[in-house]
């Protein structure tokens, strides 16, 4: 899949937004004066600033209202009404934490839930797919809710759940390149079987592709045909792992937990996360590349 | 809107025979000619007299070798547009509800001014039958020309698909699959007619039907009779003469 910097700023930038406004709203920390105005505006900017992203790749963003009505079917609308509903649940939260004026937590915890939910309503994006094999597994919301948890902790200055969390994405991002590189392999479609030329009919055999059915590339080839050479995606996998990962997760238990050394981590993880998030695009590849003999 | 119906009254869709099929690309130029002045924003070209035109299409035609393990290859010339699944992946996904499955003949429409252009539905079908319209950033596909198929004003044998109208071989068939009596069924049936990739639980309704069996030369000795060629007559003459030089 084309890797669209739109939607890549958009998941890692919401991703880890909406992982912090959890920590927040949930009371862990639960700042008070203008620090709260300070890390809630870091979580309120990160995950409207992703929001707003994802608007760039729409082709009519003017409309974007209507996404608010499919929620019965669509992972995506469902997504944009938990999202706006988790920043309108956690404002007042926001809003007493900054000001003092102790009102209850119950609404930051529901809205801590709800930013839980988005990260995993954009997952379900992705992972509904079944056309896109390497995304169509329970990795894809493992991973962007290990990513929101992680980041999210990190801004949270939350160093003990910050170490697991990383911990734990190293082990699932492992865990989704081995399982995501044979996925694509193991649903055994080929461009015979795409056709149904290989195995039906009275000719039977090897098909290959005797002519495209058009010169240049279509919205279909550049949207959905992409292909990373393999020299890149070790060294990139590598940054992933240890930036995003293994980095925070020691650099979290050595280093003293004060602001400067949040966001030195916070720094080291966005360069995995977002090295990460390239090569799921980059990476993924749809069925739809069979009919033209490309992946 | 965006749930897909449980049930549609008639199930219109296209048989495409590729047997028939000499890939002319004839109903790819019918296709794009009649959607770019009737049913919603004209299917857009960008740079089409330039270096690199691109432009957006409902229906291509690929072509394609298949090599069987003995004997000659073959190619076979192959439509691919809309198959209006039953289950069509494209519909739910929708967060707009742009996206949506007629319950009364089971074609699957894009509402062009709901469409917001994020691209899901494209993302979500298995055989490329989408394509973004670059200019007005809005969901192009197979409309089955829906503009053409009801219209009283045109001549009833103008009252099928573009491509159908014009397929100068008869490679496609227009029908309802829902009427076990239609042409369209009666030749699926006939023809062993197929579903692509069934194993994604689309359920199209498009059918594709397979090459048939053909008569084949016998080719263990191609040039056998060239070896003993008799000439008679004047060649036979000279062939003695040359013989003895």
């Amino acid at each position: 899949m084309h890797p669209a910097p739109s939607v890549i700023i958009f998941t890692v930038l919401a991703g880890i937004g909406f992982g912090l406004l959890a920590f927040l709203g949930a009371g862990y920390p639960a700042p008070v004066g203008w620090p709260a105005f300070f890390h809630w505006g870091l979580g309120y900017s990160l995950a409207v600033g992703g929001l707003l992203a994802s608007t760039f790749h729409l082709g009519n963003p003017q409309r974007f209202l209507r996404a608010f009505t499919q929620w019965r079917s669509s992972w995506l609308s469902r997504e944009a009404i938990s999202s706006v509903a988790c920043l309108l649940a956690l404002a007042p939260v926001a809003l007493s934490d900054w000001l003092g004026l102790g009102w209850p937590r119950a609404l930051g915890l529901i809205g801590a839930a709800l930013a839980l939910l988005t990260i995993f309503c954009t997952a379900m994006i992705y992972a509904q797919l079944k056309t896109i094999p390497r995304w169509n597994h329970w990795t894809t919301p493992a991973l962007f809710m290990a990513f929101a948890g992680a980041g999210g902790a990190i801004l949270a200055g939350q160093s003990a759940a910050g170490a697991v969390m990383s911990a734990l994405l190293v082990a699932l991002l492992l865990t989704a390149f081995r399982i995501g590189d044979g996925a694509f392999a193991a649903r055994a479609q080929t461009l015979g079987t795409a056709t149904g030329l290989g195995t039906i009919g009275p000719v039977q055999g090897a098909v290959r592709v005797f002519e495209q059915p058009h010169t240049s590339p279509n919205y279909l080839m550049r949207e959905m045909i992409y292909l990373v050479a393999r020299k890149h995606i070790r060294p990139l996998r590598s940054i992933a792992l240890i930036c995003a990962g293994i980095g925070p997760a020691v650099l979290l238990t050595i280093l003293p937990p004060v602001a400067w050394a949040f966001a030195t981590i916070a720094a080291v993880h966005l360069i995995g996360a977002f090295a990460a998030r390239w090569l799921f695009f980059a990476q993924a590849e749809h069925v739809v590349g069979l009919y033209y003999g490309q992946r | 809107m965006t749930s897909l119906p449980t049930h549609t009254e008639k199930k219109l869709g296209l048989a495409i025979d590729l047997d028939t099929c000499v890939g002319c690309q004839a109903c790819v130029t019918a296709c794009k000619g009649w959607n770019d002045q009737g049913y919603g924003a004209p299917l857009s070209d960008q740079d089409p007299y330039g270096a690199a035109p691109s432009g957006a299409f409902l229906n291509r035609v690929h072509s394609y070798e298949i090599t069987p393990p003995e004997g000659a290859a073959v190619i076979v010339n192959f439509p691919r547009s809309c198959l209006h699944c039953d289950d069509a992946p494209c519909v739910p996904v929708c967060p707009t509800g742009a996206s949506y499955k007629r319950m009364e003949d089971g074609i699957v429409l894009v509402n062009e001014d709901a469409c917001i252009g994020c691209g899901l539905c494209a993302w979500a079908c298995p055989y490329g039958a989408r394509e973004m319209d670059a200019d007005v950033g809005v969901m192009k596909k197979c409309t089955l020309c829906v503009d053409r198929i009801y219209n009283d004003h045109l001549p009833e044998e103008d009252r099928v698909p573009a491509c159908v109208r014009t397929c100068p071989t008869g490679a496609r068939h227009f029908g309802d699959f829902a009427d076990p009596d239609s042409h369209v069924s009666k030749l699926t049936a006939a023809r062993g007619g197929y579903d692509l990739m069934p194993d994604l639980g689309t359920r199209p309704t498009n059918k594709y039907l397979p090459q048939r069996r053909k008569d084949s030369p016998d080719m263990s000795a191609p040039l056998a009779p060239l070896l003993d060629i008799q000439a008679t007559g004047f060649a036979g003459w000279l062939d003695k003469v040359l013989g003895k030089i």
